[in-house]
């Protein structure tokens, strides 16, 4: 038990797909000019990434191992489909503004290295809460990302205004440079408390000790 | 001219890294020397150009004529991934010194979501066959073109005193974003 909640929190910080292992970095750059639109790409690929991983890991004794990264594949290609379709149908708004990064969650790493680095060597059970840490952590990272670059390029956050008349949004946010830098300095900022809470937690080893 | 127009769109206007956000992962993560970056620069080109025109055909001999269109990404998919085996099988054979320096980033072309997204694209944009072509080829070069620059700059990098938590990535991202700034001074020159 005590494995499976490990596993589970992995993916929130210290395997954090964004800030630690740098992977699915397109989406996340390109479709987070607002909280919203962060939220909604970190929800559908978190549906995809689920649904694959427990099919992977329902199939992981028929799938012959030299095809299995075609297999995986075509497994993430359908649950992609799936929601494409159902997104256009139901929301056609929120389609419109990920346009083609819906699709691009069929090579987005995170979901085909989650089937191969997990599911297709765990039991199903373990596969969903693997997948679970893993797209909620996806998500937290897209909403914090889309949230900053939001509030300081256009005031608002999650389309309500926080900074007043006064405040001068910097256009740059919303533009690609301004997500190239944003994410540098948050990666930073995540590096930086990682190493400080690893210093604390060494130092009160030492005093137990 | 128009397909003129069209390839310097897909290098400097609309570059695929830059500004496109697209085969951001590569980008980051074979952009530490300026050899490998360019061999795997040309590598990806060589598949885009393929994958562009197959693409193409398959859109329109094969999806529409049938009635298929939701099977466009499994088959795309598909054809970039077969795309990739024969790229790696050919580079094994004739070069295998390139084959080796380029190790796991060669199967990994197939998920560098820049190859999908132009195949895509192309579609999206109803283009010719003759444009998908050019289209393949630009996106190629500007892709080239970002990975080199950024492998260029982070060469030097290594001997520049970055603070500790930005050291890698960080860095890197940063340096990515002023590129971005500079690549967005093209945006005027094709409408």
């Amino acid at each position: 038990m005590d494995r499976l909640i490990k596993d589970f929190l992995r993916g929130l910080w210290d395997e954090n797909p964004v800030f630690r292992l740098l992977i699915g970095l397109c989406p996340t750059l390109a479709v987070t000019t607002s909280a919203v639109n962060g939220v909604a790409m970190g929800l559908a690929t978190s549906f995809v990434l689920v649904c694959s991983s427990t099919i992977v890991s329902l199939l992981k004794k028929i799938i012959p191992g030299k095809v299995r990264i075609p297999s995986f594949i075509i497994i993430i290609a359908t649950f992609v489909t799936i929601v494409d379709l159902s997104m256009n149908a139901l929301l056609p708004d929120l389609h419109r503004v990920l346009g083609l990064f819906i699709p691009l969650i069929v090579v987005n790493c995170l979901v085909l290295g989650r089937s191969e680095a997990y599911a297709s060597k765990m039991p199903v059970s373990w596969s969903i809460i693997d997948a679970l840490g893993m797209g909620i952590g996806f998500t937290w990272a897209l909403m914090l990302l889309g949230a900053i670059r939001e509030l300081f390029g256009t005031g608002h956050v999650f389309g309500y205004l926080v900074l007043g008349d006064w405040f001068t949004p910097w256009q740059i946010m919303t533009l690609p440079p301004g997500a190239f830098i944003t994410l540098g300095l948050l990666v930073g900022l995540i590096n930086m408390i990682t190493i400080y809470v690893h210093k604390l937690v060494r130092q009160q080893h030492k005093a137990t000790n | 001219m128009e397909l003129f127009l069209v390839f310097l769109s897909a290098v400097l206007v609309n570059n695929f890294v830059l500004v496109r956000f697209l085969g951001i992962c590569p980008f980051m993560g074979v952009s530490k020397q300026v050899e490998t970056s360019l061999g795997m620069g040309l590598a990806t080109t060589f598949v885009m150009v393929v994958a562009s025109t197959v693409s193409w055909l398959i859109q329109h001999f094969i999806l529409e004529p049938f009635g298929l269109p939701y099977l466009q990404y499994v088959a795309f998919i598909l054809v970039i991934a077969s795309m990739v085996q024969l790229v790696e099988m050919f580079l094994h054979k004739t070069s295998p010194t390139l084959y080796r320096s380029m190790g796991i980033f060669l199967p990994l072309i197939t998920t560098n979501c820049a190859i999908l997204g132009m195949a895509l694209i192309l579609v999206m944009r109803a283009f010719t066959f003759s444009q998908s072509l050019i289209f393949g080829i630009g996106a190629g070069v500007g892709f080239t073109l970002a990975l080199v620059l950024l492998a260029g700059i982070r060469e030097e990098l290594e001997f520049a005193d970055v603070p500790a938590p930005l050291r890698g990535a960080g860095i890197a991202f940063i340096i990515a974003g002023l590129l971005s700034l500079a690549f967005s001074g093209f945006s005027g020159l094709v409408s």
